[in-house]
């Protein structure tokens, strides 16, 4: 549905987005994940065609967007970070320009308009101005836009930023269930939202892709060391020492000593090896009974912390 | 091109800008009609020619926003990633601008009519005057759409559209002193020149063709202004 090669966007010297490829299916939901400055507006605003590339190229549905810009145009519904509306319009004036806009044919505008603002529930704010509106509420004024003409690609910029914690989950729903019917771009610096609406995620840095896979595949490929926390009870030093002896331990540390000779570990131990009972056997034998034992599984946000300050360290 | 026409007509009566302007224009175009009038002038032909003149600050405020406040808010976007073209929104834009211009002028007839009562002024003379006239407001507006591009201030677009049409009314009077071929073309850009014929009643195609072209090539500028910035921006 839409392919990206070799995507690069220059501004002199710095590349704001270096050699990007990558391709998204039919329906797939795709997350776009990176720090702030790394790329990910460049990169939409370039699959949307409103700047052009310094190199490489974008299809969409076999469209290149540089040949047959409006061709590629009518099948993209783009939300910006920042959402494109005119403060001096009531809701319905917005949307019934945007539906002209996009050539929606005068029979189809109003029901769609209708459809629409039920879907991300505008209706009872149709007729109030814009500027009116609090930050939930533009938003989804902005992502309402982007769903009139019914386009089959849906490109949106960090779709929640700025949302209280209730409108982020119902945008999410939301999201999600357009994910059925069109092909979706997403960006977002967070994480937990991209794990929860994404089918594929790529991570994004300085301009260049550092990773591209589903969230799952993701955790496990970075796990080389599977990590406990252990509350223990008893002398730090001794503790430590006996868990050393187990075998396929890596590292230890104490890590938090939460009451008076009790003490948080963080363990790292062989990916292969599962030592839980190993530890039980041995604390008990030396008399620290465990008071509470976890195991803290890579998350998305660790994945992302390393592969982002990996680069750095390159640099 | 037609929604953006709509839209951009509409927005402004729903903000007071059309009306302040329309009243604006109203107000200093009768004061000069009574003075003529007082006078004992029945040449309406003054009076297209002082009106011309107020045009200068009129037409700036009128096109300020056009494409200068897209950029500000953030809408541009919308707009160039629609399947509209860049030059069907331009164009809608410049069209919608013209409108409300035609709407000011349209209200100025009346002055004619207190004069054909009155006296008897040279219909010819009439007709012709505000063929240039609104020639020469086309022309104008084609500037300030232009001037509207390069900025995403509208203080700065009318600033800098109000000091390019002075120039060009200067021009009139500095390009023939010049000689040479700074005289020649320097004159291409003195609009007020070429409203003569038609304030004597004279409808001849050189003039039209001229105010059509140079409203044409502005239209077209400017639209290589906005390609010109999407390529150099993030």
């Amino acid at each position: 549905m839409i392919e990206i090669q070799n995507l690069t966007k220059s501004y002199g010297q710095i590349k704001a987005v270096d050699n990007i490829s990558f391709t998204v299916e039919k329906g797939e939901v795709l997350g776009f994940l990176g720090p702030n400055g790394a790329g990910k507006s460049t990169t939409m605003n370039i699959i949307t065609g409103f700047i052009p590339s310094t190199e490489g190229t974008v299809k969409v549905n076999g469209f290149d967007i540089m040949e047959n810009p409006s061709e590629v145009k009518k099948r993209i519904g783009y939300l910006p970070e920042l959402p494109p509306l005119y403060m001096d319009m009531t809701v319905s004036e917005y949307l019934g320009f945007v539906a002209d806009l996009k050539d929606v044919s005068r029979k189809a505008k109003k029901s769609q308009m209708a459809d629409i603002m039920e879907l991300v529930k505008i209706t009872d704010v149709r007729g109030r101005l814009v500027k009116n509106l609090s930050k939930g509420y533009k938003q989804r004024v902005g992502l309402a836009q982007s769903l009139l003409g019914n386009p089959e690609v849906l490109i949106l910029d960090e779709p929640t930023v700025g949302l209280d914690p209730k409108q982020i989950i119902e945008i999410r729903k939301l999201i999600k269930a357009l994910g059925k019917q069109h092909t979706i771009i997403l960006s977002s610096h967070i994480l937990p939202e991209v794990s929860a609406i994404c089918e594929r995620v790529v991570i994004i840095n300085k301009g260049k892709i550092a990773a591209i896979d589903t969230p799952d595949n993701l955790s496990k490929g970075m796990n080389t060391v599977s990590k406990l926390s252990a509350t223990i009870a008893g002398p730090k030093g001794s503790i430590s020492n006996a868990i050393e002896q187990i075998y396929g331990i890596k590292y230890v540390e104490p890590h938090i000593e939460k009451e008076k000779d009790v003490t948080e570990f963080i363990i790292e131990s062989d990916k292969e090896i599962d030592i839980r009972r190993p530890l039980f056997f041995a604390m008990a034998k030396a008399g620290y009974p465990i008071i509470e034992l976890k195991s803290l599984d890579l998350t998305l946000e660790d994945i992302f912390l390393q592969l982002t300050t990996q680069e750095k360290e390159v640099i | 091109m037609f929604s953006i026409f709509k839209k951009e007509f509409k927005s402004y009566f729903n903000s007071p800008v059309a009306y302040v302007m329309i009243g604006l224009f109203i107000f200093i175009s009768s004061m000069i009609f009574n003075i003529n009038l007082t006078q004992g002038i029945a040449e309406y032909i003054f009076n297209l020619n002082y009106m011309a003149l107020v045009l200068i600050l009129i037409v700036p405020i009128l096109t300020m926003k056009l494409l200068a406040d897209e950029r500000k808010s953030g809408t541009e976007v919308l707009l160039v990633t629609s399947p509209a073209s860049l030059t069907s929104i331009v164009v809608g834009k410049y069209l919608a601008a013209f409108s409300v211009f035609l709407v000011m002028t349209g209200i100025t007839f009346i002055y004619p009519i207190i004069l054909s009562v009155l006296g008897e002024p040279s219909v010819p003379e009439v007709i012709g005057g505000y063929v240039g006239f609104i020639l020469l407001g086309a022309a104008f507006i084609s500037f300030g759409v232009f001037a509207s591009s390069l900025t995403e201030s509208q203080i700065i677009s009318a600033i800098v559209s109000v000091v390019g049409l002075l120039m060009m009314w200067l021009l009139q009077g500095i390009a023939p002193s010049l000689g040479g071929i700074w005289s020649k073309i320097l004159s291409w850009f003195s609009l007020y020149s070429r409203t003569e014929d038609f304030f004597a009643g004279i409808l001849s195609l050189g003039p039209v063709v001229y105010y059509l072209s140079f409203s044409a090539v502005f239209v077209f500028l400017t639209i290589r202004v906005i390609e010109k910035r999407r390529w150099s921006k993030g």
